[in-house]
């Protein structure tokens, strides 16, 4: 039988920067299935929930324990290599493996004569051989003869006319799901309307493990599969089953630990299946890891984008019209991956996007912690800045004047005040004295993913096991990418039980366990925290039910607190102790994730601000410090959160200065493959990062959380982008913002 | 980490370590790259090695280990197998990362850069002579405390960057010097601002 419960929902804390804020908390009502949990509210005391907790793989990864993909080895292990296309648009018209076929040590090799190659990373061969050394040999003696042919490597090539065709159909493509509204009106009675172009560059994802496998065939013909994935139960793809020619059912995915996603590794790609079929036709192990240059080349990356933007408004700062036309490139799929995200946060009457595809002669864009958005709020907090400078407005003042989110509200209020925004912030941008010029900027968050009832093979579910000793296990197949995963499933679990988290064994990363969710859009917290809640409980329910039997009152009379059963008439006894009724053989439950309920803190909120130093001589930007305020929902563990908000900041800094795939616009290949010419952000070029978390308790499902990855680096540019403006009085409207493109703003500027 | 970009002849856009070292007799490639070994070059003189395996005898981590390999091997390669120490992770496969960073003679290096046949005669420290789990390294108890990872694939070398500042720099040890010290190790996750603190609370503790 459901049942109604009220309760309060916001907000937790904070209240001294709340206190002019209307709507940050409300009382909701929720109708709670019979399986799932109370829910925790605003109110709710805690123990472990919301305090800093130590990840509980800590020890195995710092002292090289902890086992990755390509860390996997079995007796008789074989590796797996490939050869691909350096032409982003050739014919392969003949591939000669005779030498490699005839090398000692070389087990199998496959050829893909006659494939037309869009991208450059295309295979065209692979070799499965005893040794690395060997495969190296086997590899470079293959001789491969193309057909090349003309290409259009970048965005701006591939959108003009006559430009060579990538696939069937136009390079440039509409993504726009519906006809957006006419906003010309708008922009003609507008008292002020501003106008710029911005762009961004392509970004890789760069994860530290390269994408890749190791499957081997068990004795009785069942497989097992050690992936890099972010989603075990989504990994063995029907192409990956067909190259091991067995039923889903004798597939077995493991991943423990992964070395980075970020978006990027999902389903088995050709690479994988390529593996799949080594090891069915050699039967001995095989491991194939992308290299570090296949990785930057094939690995997935965030799609670039052309962005020009109109903003309207008021002399006293209020918003009527957004307009723009976007363009992006999602390489050789023309999908949707590309287009700018920027119409969510702000109170806008009106906004009319042109988002546009454009299909290039480049491996495919892939998912990239918090696809669009990083693109499209660096150009709208951009726009919006231009447009605050444009009406002699303060560019908080702009942002609070129509910002309708409560706890936003509350979060530019922290933000400010610890950034210094008053004493900061240049009223004239670009009036420092002297070759290094200073200012700060600031820029929105949001996200709103509260997790979901169903995963990769069917509804979430987790199990809990407890032994006669009190020793409790949880199971899943939800695998940790380093975000954090088990280490909350282990603070829930000990919640629920009285428990301490390091006396919950979690056992995750492998389809042996039940279905759990991927780990994509910064949802496997609020999907997986909510259904651990619910094992536990379980468990708790049916400890307490063979202690009502032990003490002869009813099961709703056994009453649980802080590690201790009650009963009426004084009865009391420790979890351990209650525990040696259970048999022999364990006591194994199972947790549902039910379905989310829904309450009006529907988006998570968050901002940044930004404090950078830009040397006008030399171009050079340093990002001296950065705030980062976000809510998640009800933060279950403070100290991997903020792990998680650094990590998003860094990436943002690193997109927003350093990170730019570069092309070969002649012939379409990556020039700067490798992480000495691809640069991404190390710890010389980090700032003081001030990260605040403002715990909301959501309301969506009973422990109130939501998503954290993504949102932590969805405002970063932006942030750092207004904060040059600030420092230098003219916007650069490239991202990454590199010393040249510096230069060449000031020089806008002056000229 | 193998594949190749085939035109026929070597990939472009610059060589691998391996087709850097191969062939090019152990004793003439490693001691540009690798400075504490310049005495054990000159020892060796001029000649050649391989190009079969030759048997090598490595200290890691305080033990003697007898492996065949092959010269143009890393010392990376062979730690991971056929040694099985698989802490220093291969990632950049060109001495940028520093995911590979071990110890030799005490002094850190990128084993991704070092050849296994001149590792011969040093001592090599890996992240696994640190500590192990039961028994944490007081700068990877630190990293634990603070949290000073993530996916952890960073992890173990960055570890040993920051465990060789420890122990140079003591109870002295500055934020500024744990930058140095980790300045050739990259990190995807963004977890550099508790490096530092673990680093920094390591030094403090006396590591």
């Amino acid at each position: 039988m459901p049942r109604e419960v009220t309760y309060k929902v916001g907000l937790i804390g904070h209240e001294q920067h709340a206190k002019d804020v209307e709507g940050t908390t409300q009382d909701i009502t929720v109708q709670i299935h019979e399986l799932d949990a109370e829910p925790w509210g605003v109110d709710t005391k805690l123990e472990h929930v919301g305090t800093e907790v130590p990840r509980v793989d800590g020890a195995l990864k710092a002292t090289g324990a902890a086992k990755y993909s390509y860390d996997m080895q079995p007796p008789g292990l074989t590796f797996a290599g490939l050869v691909y296309s350096p032409h982003a648009h050739a014919q392969v018209t003949a591939v000669d493996a005779s030498a490699a076929k005839a090398m000692k040590g070389v087990l199998a090799v496959k050829t893909m004569e006659g494939q037309r190659a869009t991208y450059p990373g295309k295979i065209v061969a692979a070799v499965c051989a005893e040794s690395e050394a060997i495969l190296d040999d086997a590899l470079a003696s293959i001789r491969v003869t193309y057909d090349v042919r003309p290409v259009a490597a970048v965005t701006e090539d591939a959108m003009k006319e006559g430009a060579p065709q990538v696939t069937g159909r136009k390079n440039v493509r509409s993504i726009n799901r519906r006809q957006p509204p006419d906003a010309s009106k708008a922009f003609t009675e507008a008292e002020v309307a501003v106008q710029a172009d911005y762009r961004t560059a392509v970004q890789t994802h760069s994860c530290l493990e390269p994408h890749g496998c190791m499957v081997m065939f068990e004795a009785d013909g069942s497989v097992t599969v050690y992936a890099s994935t972010q989603a075990t139960a989504g990994f063995a793809s029907r192409r990956f089953l067909q190259a091991l020619g067995v039923p889903r059912s004798q597939v077995r995915v493991i991943t423990q630990h992964m070395g980075g996603g970020f978006g990027s590794k999902f389903g088995a790609m050709e690479w994988d299946a390529l593996c799949a079929e080594f090891a069915r036709e050699t039967r001995r192990p095989v491991r194939m890891m992308l290299s570090r240059r296949m990785e930057h080349l094939v690995g997935g990356n965030r799609p670039d984008s052309i962005q020009a933007m109109e903003l309207a408004g008021t002399r006293d700062g209020r918003f009527l019209a957004l307009r723009g036309r976007t363009h992006g490139t999602y390489g050789n799929a023309a999908g949707g991956g590309a287009g700018a995200a920027n119409t969510a946060v702000y109170r806008i009457p009106v906004t009319e996007m042109h988002q546009n595809a454009v299909a290039t002669f480049s491996a495919r864009g892939a998912a990239f912690r918090a696809p669009r958005h990083p693109q499209g709020f660096y150009a709208l907090e951009s726009i919006i800045d231009r447009y605050a400078g444009e009406i002699g407005m303060d560019a908080l003042a702009v942002r609070l004047k129509n910002d309708p989110h409560p706890i936003r509200q509350v979060q530019w209020r922290i933000g400010a005040e610890r950034i210094g925004w008053k004493e900061n912030r240049r009223a004239k941008a670009g009036s420092d004295k002297g070759v290094i010029k200073r200012g700060v900027g600031c820029a929105a968050s949001r996200w709103g993913q509260a997790g979901r009832h169903m995963g990769f093979g069917g509804a979430v579910k987790v199990n809990c096991l407890v032994e006669r000793d009190g020793s409790v296990a949880i199971e899943s197949c939800v695998q940790d990418l380093g975000t954090g995963t088990r280490t909350l499933m282990a603070i829930i679990a000990a919640e629920e039980l009285g428990l301490t988290p390091t006396q919950v064994d979690v056992r995750i990363g492998d389809t042996r366990y039940p279905p759990g969710p991927g780990s994509g859009g910064s949802t496997t917290a609020p999907t997986i925290g909510p259904v651990t809640r619910n094992a536990a409980l379980r468990a708790r329910e049916a400890i307490g039910a063979l202690l009502a039997a032990e003490w002869g009152v009813a099961d709703h009379e056994v009453g649980f607190a802080r590690g201790t059963f009650s009963a009426p008439g004084g009865k009391s006894t420790t979890w351990a102790k209650a525990c040696s009724l259970v048999g022999p053989e364990g006591l194994r439950v199972q947790g549902e994730r039910r379905r989310n309920w829904s309450s009006p803190f529907r988006e998570t909120a968050g901002c940044q601000f930004a404090q950078v130093a830009v040397d006008t001589e030399t171009g050079v930007i340093t990002v001296e410090k950065v705030v980062a305020v976000h809510d998640a929902g009800r933060i279950v563990d403070t100290m991997t959160a903020r792990s998680q908000v650094n990590g998003g900041v860094i990436q943002g800094i690193s997109y927003a200065l350093y990170e730019e795939k570069h092309l070969d616009r002649a012939g379409g290949d990556m020039v700067n493959p490798t992480f000495d010419t691809y640069r991404i952000m190390g710890i010389q070029d980090c700032p003081a990062i001030d990260v605040v978390l403002t715990s909301v308790a959501s309301g969506y499902n009973n422990p109130g959380m939501m998503g954290l990855g993504e949102p932590a680096t969805v405002p970063t540019a932006g942030a750092v982008a207004n904060a040059v403006y600030n420092a230098i009085g003219v916007q650069v409207t490239e991202l990454p913002m590199t010393p040249a493109r510096v230069l060449a703003a000031l020089e806008r500027r002056q000229g | 980490m193998a594949d190749k970009q085939s035109e026929g002849g070597p990939p472009r856009g610059g060589l691998t370590r391996r087709a850097l070292f191969k062939g090019a007799g152990a004793a003439a490639a490693a001691g540009a790259v690798f400075r504490s070994l310049e005495g054990a070059a000159e020892e060796a003189g001029p000649r050649s090695q391989g190009p079969g395996k030759v048997p090598v005898t490595l200290k890691v981590n305080g033990a003697e280990r007898k492996v065949p390999v092959e010269p143009r091997e890393t010392l990376l390669e062979v730690l991971r197998l056929p040694l099985e120490l698989t802490g220093p992770k291969p990632v950049c496969d060109r001495g940028t990362c520093g995911a590979c960073t071990i110890w030799v003679d005490g002094e850190p290096a990128y084993a991704c850069s070092v050849l296994a046949v001149e590792a011969a005669g040093h001592e090599i420290t890996t992240v696994e002579g640190l500590g192990n789990p039961d028994a944490l390294h007081v700068v990877q108890e630190a990293f634990v405390a603070h949290d000073a990872l993530q996916c952890g694939f960073c992890t173990p070398g960055f570890v040993m960057s920051c465990a060789h500042a420890v122990k140079t720099h003591g109870k002295d040890l500055t934020d500024a010097q744990v930058r140095d010290a980790c300045a050739g190790n990259l990190c995807r996750c963004g977890t550099y601002p508790h490096v530092i603190k673990a680093a920094l609370a390591a030094a403090k503790k006396g590591g």
